[in-house]
């Protein structure tokens, strides 16, 4: 049971977020926790791309076995950064300590550790970049909020550097649009340069780097992966659809977050993207060594997440395909959308994404040549392209969880929706103040989603989980839809934990559900095997009443 | 640094910003010194340190086009966009900035937190930062220009206007106006209240209390000085106007004269003013000219229909196709995946 190291649900909710009354953060002392702190990146994980220092050591290890000029390290990649990001400058020098941010964190939420407040988590940096930036800092120290960076400081650093989901709700709040996520990101660059990372990004790091994706499947375990599924829809369907591996020539490469290839609820909505592409005939292939959307890396640096990113156009340009189509994936779509064309462009050897089916052209995506999966759906449907039946979903009662990256880093909110009311008839929204530009996080993102933090990780799900408890006692919903792999993971733990009644899916999963295909055979379960509606009592053998 | 510590050390200083000058013009006939070069120096430090600041901002560039997007996206045709909250075009994020910096559109959707037993949490109406902030800022940017009576002859229009609309409300009210008072201008009352409020917000909710740093307490300590010899000086303690004034035009005309008989309340106040500016530069102040810069609202979200470059861009360290296969050739050959050398 992944929640015998922590409290129970109950206990663990009792949190009080009133921070001490006498005693001033700077003078507090960092308590480095278990259930809260992730494992050290291992050094044979660090090696495999390069990354400074690698070496054994344990968080709660008194010595990190740091190199000898460590601060200089640390302040020389703050000089360097903010030169290089108006970002990280603007945000060190502007914040007025309003407060708003305060109570819109998570992780703050459910923790109730004032270092959990952004403006603090911002303020660990900040007195840093006064003590050595600033005159005043220097001049008048601890009045000045300034400090010294010590090894204790820079645990802390580190401490919250990695509970930080860079989830960027507070950026949303801000007056002045401080980014917590850019602190946390080049907290995280200047952490590594000191080989301070953690074992759950430096490892499908290593992996994506060489095996070209995050849980090191090497192509042809890639490939049985996906017969087994060919498998499975068979068996629901009675189609095998036959999809292609690094073929040249095909018109769409397709990518996704390997998570949606190794782990349930992912696999279904894997299963689904196979049924929906066979059903559409569509030109399109696969590929082994741009099996990996999402990017570790952008949790490690800047560098790291361009190195990883490299392949997915170096991938399009090699098999010659004309456009990219990426699969549901929260951060790899913050990347794509925000990063990509700026790493890996330009994608002049791309053309302007075009649907074959309806026609459409995606003019929004005319630069970086790839479109969002739900996108190409929502155009489907909307052109009438897809016989559905929503009806084989009505045994759930649906709601909708924003994902952070897609909601905050592009404004991806009606696109779903629109697929989600196509393929199901009970759709219920959460709170608004929970929802679309507000969501929460599931509380496990930017690499944080590992087993040794379960407490952490369930203390950031809580204000999800909170808003799912709600729709959950006042409508029945027990499905909670979403459009990322992490999300996928991460919930399916956090409803587990705090609302059991409530399972966890793709989109694409309740999309194929619904999805009527030519030639298919009679449905009675879901891709999960489950009874479709209409069809429980006979799978059950019970008798008619 | 607790709270009590960060007041103390605040309260001396902008004590100290009192006791500095009184003593100066009682004790020492200090007048052209604070009437004079102190403010010029002020001005200097200001502008200079202004100067330096958002050249200091705008020479570190913009990697990555990363807007905080808050609502739909412009996508497929069919889909309404939000054009200010997620703007895809230079003509709504100008809408999204104006809306920021003059109504301070972000500070709007703040919500209140509230834990409560079940365990549950909710999220309550809390609009009372807000509109304390944008009274403050409202309120200071009218007396600020108010001011510019005393530094133009004869007195701008608007100015003019400004004051006749600030002071529609005569203080007192039926049988007992005309008590000879001037007209209470509004912002001279709403200013000290709004600071006020915000004094009062930092020290009495406990998450903001912690965060709070005697920088914080300054500015707001500061400025309700200020305000207040202000408004001693025009209600209460009869200032010789003529007199400022003179001293005021001889400043922006370059011809200094100090004037004989200025009360000591105004170069008390002229002094804090004078601190105000020297200070802004250097402090967290400059939030004024920073939101004007910042990535994550000055930026269209139209990323990936037209590329943004990163000026400082290298080319970085990858693992290529070809590495990849001579790695996995045989494995990939076998389970029927394409190779490029056979």
């Amino acid at each position: 049971m992944a929640f015998k190291n922590i409290p129970k649900p109950n206990e663990l909710a009792q949190i009080g977020h009133k921070p001490p009354l006498m005693k001033g953060w700077l003078d507090t002392p960092v308590d480095i926790r278990t259930g809260v702190f992730c494992y050290a990146g291992q050094p044979k994980n660090l090696e495999a791309v390069g990354l400074p220092n690698p070496r054994k050591w344990a968080p709660t290890d008194d010595d990190w076995q740091l190199p000898d000029n460590w601060k200089e390290i640390f302040l020389e990649g703050m000089r360097e950064r903010l030169d290089k990001y108006r970002t990280f400058q603007i945000f060190m020098d502007i914040c007025v300590r309003c407060g708003a941010c305060a109570d819109k964190c998570h992780f703050f939420i459910g923790s109730g550790d004032p270092k959990n407040m952004p403006v603090l988590r911002a303020e660990l940096l900040r007195s840093i970049y006064r003590r050595e930036f600033t005159f005043a800092g220097k001049l008048l120290g601890k009045m000045a909020g300034a400090r010294e960076l010590t090894p204790e400081v820079l645990k802390e650093i580190w401490y919250y550097m990695f509970q930080c989901t860079e989830c960027r709700r507070c950026s949303l709040f801000c007056p002045y649009g401080i980014d917590t996520a850019e602190i946390t990101i080049i907290g995280r660059e200047l952490l590594n340069l000191l080989g301070l990372n953690i074992d759950w990004i430096a490892g499908p790091v290593a992996n994506c780097y060489r095996k070209g994706n995050h849980l090191g499947i090497e192509p042809h375990a890639f490939k049985d992966m996906i017969d087994f599924f060919l498998d499975e829809i068979e068996g629901v369907s009675g189609i095998r659809p036959e999809p292609t591996f690094n073929r040249k020539g095909a018109e769409i490469l397709f990518v996704t977050p390997s998570g949606d290839v190794f782990a349930d609820p992912g696999t279904y909505t894997a299963m689904g993207y196979l049924m929906l592409f066979h059903q559409l005939g569509l030109d399109y292939t696969w590929s082994t060594y741009a099996s990996e959307g999402g990017n570790f890396g952008f949790f490690t640096s800047n560098e790291m997440a361009q190195r990883l990113n490299y392949k997915i156009y170096a991938e399009a340009k090699r098999l010659g395909v004309k456009w990219i189509l990426g699969g549901e994936c929260g951060h790899m779509w913050r990347l794509i959308h925000q990063y990509m064309d700026t790493w890996s462009g330009p994608a002049d050897f791309l053309e302007e994404p075009v649907s074959p089916i309806t026609g459409t052209k995606f003019e929004n995506a005319k630069a970086t040549k790839m479109v969002h999966l739900v996108e190409f759906t929502a155009d489907l449907i909307r052109n009438g392209k897809l016989k559905l039946d929503p009806s084989r979903n009505d045994n759930l009662r649906v709601t909708f969880h924003d994902s952070c990256n897609t909601a905050r880093g592009m404004g991806f909110f009606e696109e779903p929706r629109y697929v989600l009311k196509n393929v199901c008839n009970n759709f219920f929204e959460m709170p608004e103040n929970t929802i679309r530009e507000q969501t929460f996080c599931c509380g496990s993102g930017s690499g944080l989603n590992a087993g040794e933090d379960m407490e952490l990780r369930m203390r950031g799900g809580f204000p999800r989980a909170n808003a799912v408890r709600y729709v959950h006692d006042k409508f029945g919903v027990n499905m909670l839809a979403n459009i990322c792999a992490i999300d996928r993971a991460a919930l399916s733990t956090s409803m587990e934990y705090w609302v059991p009644e409530v399972g966890v899916t793709g989109l694409h999963e309740m999309v194929a559900n619904a999805l009527i295909m030519d030639g298919e055979g009679e449905r009675t379960t879901d891709l999960r095997g489950e009874p479709l509606p209409g069809f429980e009592e006979k799978e059950e053998g019970e008798e008619d009443v | 640094m607790n709270f009590i510590l960060s007041l103390i050390i605040t309260l001396v200083i902008v004590h100290l910003l009192v006791v500095i000058p009184l003593v100066g013009i009682l004790a020492a006939n200090l007048q052209f010194l604070f009437g004079v070069i102190l403010p010029y120096a002020a001005v200097l430090v200001f502008l200079v340190g202004m100067i330096w600041r958002v050249t200091t901002w705008a020479k570190s560039p913009v990697p990555f086009r990363i807007p905080t997007t808050a609502g739909q996206q412009k996508s497929l045709p069919w889909i309404k966009d939000s054009k200010l909250d997620n703007p895809t075009t230079t003509a709504g994020v100008v809408g999204r900035m104006l809306l920021e910096i003059l109504l301070f559109r972000s500070l709007f959707r703040n919500t209140k937190m509230e834990y409560r037993e079940g365990p549950r949490v909710t999220y309550e109406w809390e609009k009372w930062l807000w509109l304390f902030a944008i009274v403050f800022h409202y309120a200071f940017l009218v007396v600020l220009l108010r001011h510019l009576r005393f530094f133009a002859e004869p007195v701008p229009v608007f100015v003019q206007i400004l004051e006749s609309l600030d002071g529609f409300a005569q203080v007192g009210i039926a049988p007992l106006n005309g008590l000879g008072l001037p007209v209470m201008l509004l912002s001279g009352v709403v200013l000290p209240a709004a600071v006020t409020f915000l004094l009062l917000r930092r020290l009495l909710i406990p998450s903001v209390r912690y965060i709070s740093l005697p920088a914080d307490y300054f500015p707001l300590l500061l400025i309700l000085g200020i305000a207040t010899t202000g408004i001693l000086m025009r209600y209460i303690l009869k200032l010789d106007v003529v007199g400022v004034k003179q001293l005021m035009i001889g400043l922006v005309t370059f011809k200094p004269v100090v004037p004989q008989g200025i009360g000591v309340l105004f170069y008390i106040h002229l002094f804090m003013v004078c601190t105000l500016f020297a200070y802004f530069p250097f402090s967290k102040l400059v939030h004024l000219a920073g939101i004007f810069l910042s990535p994550t609202r000055n930026l269209a979200n139209n990323n990936r229909m037209v590329r943004h470059v990163n000026p400082w861009w290298y080319p970085v360290k990858v693992h290529t196709y070809e590495h990849y296969e001579d790695e996995f050739r045989e494995k990939m050959i076998e389970a029927g995946i394409p190779v490029e050398k056979e």
